[in-house]
């Protein structure tokens, strides 16, 4: 009976087995066949043109993306005009040569101030923004950009592809990972399973057997725990060492009250710090311009966004491409460009027509570094000041794809910073008297924040 | 042992009767009167049917607790929303100020706000105005004003609340439907002082023929508009610069009060302080202690009959003429030394006078103009009061005969200002159409057809023309906050004009003030002057081309009114009086009552009584006797004070508190207008009583009778011992012979203490070692005694600065004043403070010291009086330091004594153990607290806190912090220029306020800098400096001109 009893554990866990391995084995194929690099189409090319005589839409390609890509699009209005098939348009519905088509983009305010009916229709349009002259571009160019603005080569549809590929493996990535750990724990459990009832077995016999174990042995002296309580100076040391101990750990546990470090909150539009200070290299104070002045290092107004996203409007993926990591998180491209359209809506630009409704929804960002109201800190003092940079207390704020506490801006992390940084006079006239008295009175050249009074309570408690 | 057992104690003689059924019921019920259970319990019966055991109730008290500390270890979510088009000027945590010009009919003055993410949040002084560029306590706080949750918040009807356009169209209506009726429309207004308003109505006027303006000032100058116009043919005051002046003769103006408009203040401390061995002399004629008296060299209490009869000798003796009337021996000396003073002066004396009678202004000029006074400016008058009491009497007698058809009325309350104010409110009801624009609801707001919320001047458009040829600037730093509009833009919408106001303005200056002036600097500047106005304008005669003509016709006018002054001065010295004089005067604080729901105002503390929340009849001491009126000290700390019942012309104001006034002249009662206010406002600003019902024929001196009335008052004062009992190290002063003629160790001598049974100088002798102070900025703070008058704008730009809670009248009583600067105010107990020195210091033996310090607790019947701000004295060497337990208050290098007050857990021992009692305790929690509604109780009233600096919570020491965030700003924004910090940057809120320039900040490690020569001045002393404190601010030894005769 005892036999048959133990024997059926051992059958599940050879079925377990199959089972696992049968569900893996798919699932690393389908990986496989993922990887594997997707096909990419070759440009059509050759025999492209406008209404104004061959040109080469690769080329033109080029030559748009640096020097009209700023303010137009093909297929929608930006700054100026949508330029799709705009040398068929004008020749065909506004009756305008390709002469014209020239002489405006070498010299529109020329044109405009020539009195062309067309030119200023456009002028008015697009709220009295003249466009840059280029002077330096050849009617052959002209027509090479006219061709791609024509029949753009599908370069598009080419780099969307791997952008697409990516994501399907980036998921069946995260998907496999999940499920070999899953299957790795089943292992385990499965093992350890195995193990206790090989020891129950072997105790079993071992009693049937009549041999004696240790434990059994031990339980015939005096226990442990009697003769720990009858040593009354272990108990008074233990106690001793239990109370510091629990005094230790409460003292720490209370001092991280109100200590937020770490602190990642979802916010109402996802604004991937990484995307823009990373991947775009933006300046943080061009943004944060108040930091340079103000106390306050300023959450941005959305007009400033606007100054770029007025162009930017859907994010075509970071240089190196997305990281799966990335991906397994669902910030595909398409993502991001819904958080842009949800700063459209917010500041109330419409799209299409290139201008605001006045119908805007201010954004609630959720604060995250939340100084108590009796603590002052200044930015400018800091930043403009000071020289530091923004990361020395923010952290890699570039790599941060959700913004987070960095620091735990509690009062002694301020004042080890104050003690051990040196205070920036060289270059500033406001510190040369007190330099040269420093140096005439002590002989020293620099002084911590410390030393100037950067630790007295009222330079921040106020 | 037996015997004591068998011993019976009784409680109550009742016990010892065993039939008493008391007796046995006390014995066997606990409380002998049954327990309200079920009252507090609430509704028995749905107690009793509830299914809630006590086990469900404590569960849920269990729970409640677990889950209301569970929540507390979360943080609170804060959002923070960015603008979503930033403005192009405005950086979040940056500073904005805008200049303009508060023009409220009582107060004119050029003015800076500053802003802060678009929240206006102080007042300053505009530095670069030329005229009235100070701003006193009232302006001061004017900016809590349009954060008074009691405002206005649109316009209402008789039936609440309205449309403009509602209000428009009636008012249309009855403007159009009026003409040919034989009725008139009226406008009833405060004095503007501005061009374009006057533009604006003569159009009105135009559009709507028949309107009538007329101009009210709940305070009038009529006598001094009337003489004036007699004399140059305008409506206007005649200016006076008293820096120029070396003998300030005043007969009742308080010169350094509200007397014309005010704000004169600043030229007269600019002669006070000794240069060269000179400063003014002032002497005062007058009734009721005012700022003036007690700022002047020499006080004579008079009666406002007795200064008429003074002045009527006054302009004989100067005239080589004589006079009849008798003045009192002491005036009449007085008035030998004057007559005497200014024959040695001649053109640099100058002559004013506050009394409200045509003939003593008419005399006054004469002088002024017989002296040729240099300090007298007949040529540019000021126009900031412009009521004309004669057309409000007419208005009041057409409205009251049916002939007004509509009253619009705009910054006037005539219902609570006007003497007869039952009539006008009577007759308001014979009006067809009644409109009164006003920022807050008030008495006659409450009788009108409609009420127009009005914009408070900080949301404003306007102009001003303060004195001739000065033109002032009013913008907006502010949207509306409520659906409030302008009168003016209302008069431009009923004459059916789409122009705003802006552009009227706009245009007014375009064609006629700017003269080719830039209007954008002009609105920068927030004044404006024109260069060439004077060549321009042949009217202005301040030009020197002018100057000759202008001098010819003054004489030839002249030469025709000799016979008139002569008259004048004939019914001056026939003045007389029977029964009390009594003068009404405006507060320093309160004015003439616009702002009485200001709660900075109201707690602001008389510079004299040191009385707050509360207005009083002030008796002299000899007269409280006669009356049996007394003033006294009761066990909780407070100040008592009997009632009076006062009788002006059969108007009786009944419980009246009294205050016994040291320098009352005898005979004569003093009451401040502006209090008293009830309607629209909070219970607790309900201060006061209406004196306004006395202000009969708009004169400020009348004759009273005065009776005695039941029961005590209590003040709410915060000094209540009135003498330095011949303390002369408190506040050090000498005359001006002495400090001309004696060496500085004689007037100003450094306080002496035992070391080794040597006296050696107390500055010598430390317990501490100092530090190194010399790199770096050491600030250092000093106040000129002689030029503080007391006016206490630094008070209330202290209030504001740092966010300085109102505590109330109860907790004012209480002593429990948060006020960071105090201004003391000590009277002598002799003639003058020296022979109270002299007395102290000549007490033999300890009976005659005990008896003759109880004589000093008196104040005398003319004291003299000085003024001495104390805020913290930023100790070196401080004593609070040394006794705090946790450290919460500590120096700083650049020599602040600074406060950490999330340190501090307020065992007030560093209050105890300072000095000067400057620290300040927080009793209760003062923000969002019921108890205390005030304007930290509500959303709107605390939009005017300072951002920079922490709201105090309860049981904490606070003081005052030199404004560390103002010299942290300064510094700062040097560092981010690299440049060294200027002298001029370094600025605390009371001494940017300080109009006189008796308070002076800087940096005592800039050898340049101001505050270092006063610091090597041999006027300065510290406070108590035997202490060894080594103070940080630093005091200007008092002079007084008293040695001329």
């Amino acid at each position: 009976m005892k036999k048959v009893q133990n024997r059926q554990p051992f059958i599940a866990i050879t079925g377990f087995c199959l089972v696992v391995s049968l569900l893996l084995s798919p699932t690393l194929s389908a990986q496989d066949q993922a990887t594997e690099p997707a096909a990419t189409q070759e440009a059509a090319d050759g025999g492209a043109g406008s209404p104004c005589g061959p040109g080469d839409p690769v080329k033109g390609k080029q030559l748009f993306n640096q020097n009209c890509a700023a303010c137009h699009a093909l297929d929608r209005k930006m700054t100026g005009p949508a330029l799709g098939g705009v040398a068929t348009r004008l020749t065909e519905q506004e009756g305008l040569d390709c002469e014209w088509i020239y002489a405006w983009v070498k010299n529109s305010p020329g044109v405009i101030a020539s009195g062309d009916a067309y030119g200023n229709r456009i002028y008015g349009e697009y709220s009295q923004a003249a466009m840059t002259p280029f002077p330096t571009l050849s009617n052959q160019d002209i027509n090479d950009i006219l061709a791609y603005a024509e029949a753009p080569p599908p370069a598009p549809v080419a780099a969307a592809t791997p952008a697409a590929g990516a994501p399907a493996a980036g998921t069946s990535q995260g998907i496999s990972n999940e499920l070999i750990l899953g299957a790795l724990a089943l292992v385990f459990a499965l093992l350890v399973m195995m193990l206790f009832l090989v020891n129950r077995t072997l105790r079993r016999i071992a009693e049937a057997n009549g041999v004696l174990t240790e434990k059994e042995k031990a339980a015939k002296g005096v226990p442990l725990w009697k003769a720990f309580a009858q040593n009354q100076f272990l108990v008074l040391v233990t106690s001793i060492f239990l109370l510091l101990a629990g005094a230790y750990f409460a003292y720490s546990w209370m001092m991280q009250i109100g200590v937020d470090q770490g602190y990642m909150p979802v916010q109402p539009i996802h604004y991937s710090h990484k995307v823009h200070a990373g991947d775009n290299g933006i300046d943080c104070k061009y943004c944060h311009s108040s930091a340079r002045v103000s106390k306050t290092s300023g959450i941005p107004a959305l007009n400033v966004c606007m100054n770029c996203h007025k162009s930017i409007y859907e994010y075509k993926g970071n240089p190196e491409g997305p990281s799966a990591e990335d991906l397994a998180k669902g910030y595909t491209n398409e993502f991001y460009t819904g958080e842009i359209k949800k700063l459209y809506a917010a500041v109330g630009w419409d799209e299409q027509n290139q201008q605001y409704t006045g119908d805007s929804k201010p954004v609630e960002w959720v604060r995250i570094h939340n100084l108590p109201d009796f603590a002052y800190f200044n930015h400018a003092q800091h930043v403009s000041v000071g020289k530091i940079e923004c990361q020395t207390c923010h952290g890699p704020v570039q790599e941060m794809e959700v913004m987070y506490q960095y620091s735990p801006l509690t009062m002694g992390w301020c004042v080890n910073c104050h003690r051990t940084t040196n205070v920036q006079m060289e270059g500033n006239a406001y510190y040369e008297k007190i330099h040269e008295e420093l140096a005439k009175k002590y002989g020293v050249e620099k002084v911590t924040a410390a030393q100037m009074g950067g630790l007295e309570c009222g330079k921040c408690h106020y | 042992m037996h015997m004591a057992s068998n011993k019976k104690y009784w409680k109550s003689e009742a016990e010892l009767s065993p039939n008493d059924s008391i007796v046995e019921k006390l014995r066997q019920n606990e409380f002998p009167e049954e327990i309200p259970v079920d009252t507090f319990l609430g509704d028995k019966e749905q107690l009793g049917s509830s299914q809630t055991s006590r086990r469900d109730f404590l569960k849920y008290v269990g729970f409640s607790t677990a889950a209301a500390s569970l929540a507390a270890c979360e943080g609170p979510v804060r959002k923070s929303i960015p603008y979503v088009m930033q403005p192009e000027r405005i950086v979040p945590g940056v500073a904005n100020y805008y200049a303009s010009t508060i023009a409220d009919g009582f107060d004119f003055a050029s003015i800076l706000v500053k802003t802060r993410e678009g929240r206006p949040i102080k007042i300053e002084s505009n530095k670069q105005a030329g005229v009235l560029g100070g701003t006193n306590a009232r302006v001061q706080a004017s900016v809590l004003s349009l954060y008074d949750s009691t405002r206005l918040q649109g316009p209402r009807g008789a039936d609440g609340d309205v449309e403009w356009d509602t209000l428009d169209a009636a008012v249309r209506a009855r403007l159009s439907g009026m003409q040919g009726s034989g009725k008139k429309a009226v406008l009833l207004t405060q004095t503007y002082a501005s061009p374009s308003t006057a533009r604006l109505i003569a159009q009105f006027q135009e559009a709507f023929p028949g309107t009538e303006h007329v101009t009210y000032d709940a305070i009038s100058e009529e006598a001094a508009l009337a003489a004036y116009a007699a004399k140059y043919g305008e409506r206007a005051l005649a200016d006076y610069d008293f820096s120029k002046a070396e003998l300030i003769v005043s007969f009742g103006a308080d010169i350094l009060g509200d007397w014309q408009g005010g704000g004169y203040d600043s030229g007269y401390a600019r002669g006070r302080v000794p240069k060269n061995g000179v400063m003014s002399r002032h002497i005062q004629f007058e009734a009721t202690m005012s700022l003036s008296g007690a700022n002047a060299d020499k006080r004579v209490p008079l009666s406002p009959a007795g200064q008429k009869v003074a002045l009527a000798h006054l302009y004989a003796r100067l005239n080589g003429s004589s006079t009849s009337g008798e003045l009192p021996e002491a005036a009449a000396r007085a008035l030998d030394s004057v007559v005497s003073a200014i024959g040695a002066k001649h053109g640099k004396a100058v002559v004013v006078s506050g009394l409200d009678d045509a003939d003593a202004q008419a005399v006054v000029l004469a002088i002024n103009e017989m002296l040729g006074s240099e300090a007298f400016d007949p040529a540019a008058p000021r126009y900031v009061r412009q009521g004309n009491q004669q057309a409000v009497a007419q208005l009041l007698a057409d409205m009251q005969a049916g002939r007004v058809g509509a009253l619009i009325m705009d910054g006037v309350n005539p219902a609570y200002t006007l003497p007869n104010a039952a009539a006008f409110a009577e007759a308001m009801t014979s009006v067809d159409l009644t409109v009164a624009f006003s920022t807050n609801w008030n008495e006659t707001t409450e009788l009108c057809n409609f009420t127009a919320a009005a914009s408070h001047y900080l949301e404003s458009w306007g102009d001003t023309q303060i004195k001739k040829g000065h033109y002032g600037l009013t913008q907006p730093v502010i949207r509306q906050l409520f659906d409030t509009r302008q009168l003016q833009q209302s008069l431009l919408s009923w004459m059916g004009s789409e122009q705003s106001w802006y552009d009227y303005i706009n245009e007014t200056w375009t064609a006629g003030i700017l003269a080719g002036g830039d209007w954008n600097q002009a609105l920068h500047d927030g004044v404006y002057v024109p260069g060439a106005m004077a060549m321009s304008d042949p009217e202005v005669a301040s030009a020197p081309g002018a100057d000759k003509e202008n001098t010819a016709a003054a004489n030839a006018s002249d030469a025709l009114s000799v016979p008139a002054i002569a008259e004048a001065v004939r019914r001056l010295a026939g003045a007389s009086e029977s029964g009390m004089s009594l003068v009404l005067y405006a507060k320093t604080g309160m004015g003439d009552g616009r702002q009485a729901s200001n709660p900075w105002l109201q707690e602001f503390p008389d510079p004299i009584t040191r009385v707050t929340w509360d207005n009083y009849v002030t008796v002299s001491k000899k007269d409280a006797g006669d009356l049996g009126l007394v003033n006294e000290h009761v066990a909780n700390g407070g100040l008592d004070g009997s009632y009076v019942n006062l009788t002006v012309g059969g108007v009786t104001l009944s419980q009246v508190p009294v205050i016994i006034q040291p320098g009352q002249a005898e005979g004569t009662l003093g009451l401040a207008l502006g209090y008293g206010k009830k309607v629209g406002m909070k219970s607790e600003m309900q201060t006061g009583v209406n004196a306004f019902g006395l202000y009969q024929d708009f004169s400020r001196q009348q004759t009273a009778s005065i009776e005695k009335a039941a029961g005590m008052h209590e003040f709410a004062s915060i000094q209540l011992h009135n003498t330095l009992m011949g303390r002369g190290d408190i506040i050090k002063e000498t005359t001006l012979e002495i400090f001309n003629t004696e060496d500085a160790a004689h007037w100003n001598p450094v306080p002496q203490v035992s070391l080794n049974h040597q006296e050696v100088p107390a500055t010598t002798v430390d317990l501490w070692d100092s530090f190194d102070r010399s790199i770096g900025h050491h600030f250092n703070m000093s106040i000129d005694l002689n030029a503080c008058t007391g006016c206490g704008a630094c008070v209330i730009a202290c209030h504001a600065e740092n966010n300085v809670p109102v505590v109330g009248k109860l907790e004012m009583r209480r002593s429990r004043d948060m006020h960071w600067l105090r201004i003391d105010r000590y009277y002598s107990s002799e003639e003058t403070f020296a022979a109270d020195n002299n007395k102290k210091d000549e007490f033999s033996g300890a009976l005659e010291s005990k008896s003759g310090f109880e004589e000093m607790e008196d104040a005398a019947a003319n004291p003299q009086v000085a003024f001495q701000p104390v805020m913290c004295q930023h100790c070196n060497h401080a004593p609070c330091e040394t006794v705090c337990p946790v450290a919460a208050t500590i120096h700083s290098r650049q020599g602040h004594n600074q406060m950490a007050y999330n340190r501090c857990v307020g065992t007030r021992y560093c209050a105890n153990n300072c000095p000067y009692k400057v620290r300040r305790f927080n009793w209760f929690l003062y923000s969002d607290n019921d108890e205390f509604d005030y304007n930290m109780n509500n959303d709107l009233g605390k939009m005017v806190l300072n951002p920079d600096v922490v709201v105090r919570s309860r049981g904490v020491m606070e003081k005052c912090s030199w404004c560390i965030q103002l010299t942290q700003k300064a510094i700062l924004d040097a560092k981010r220029e690299g440049r060294p910090v200027t002298d001029d940057e370094f600025q605390t809120a009371c001494s940017n306020a300080c109009n006189s320039g008796a308070i002076v900040f800087g940096d005592i490690n800039d050898p340049e800098s101001a505050v270092s020569k006063l610091k090597a001045d041999a006027r300065m002393y510290h406070l108590l400096e035997h202490v060894g404190t080594q103070p940080n601010v630093f005091y200007q030894v008092k002079v007084r001109n008293t040695n001329e005769a």
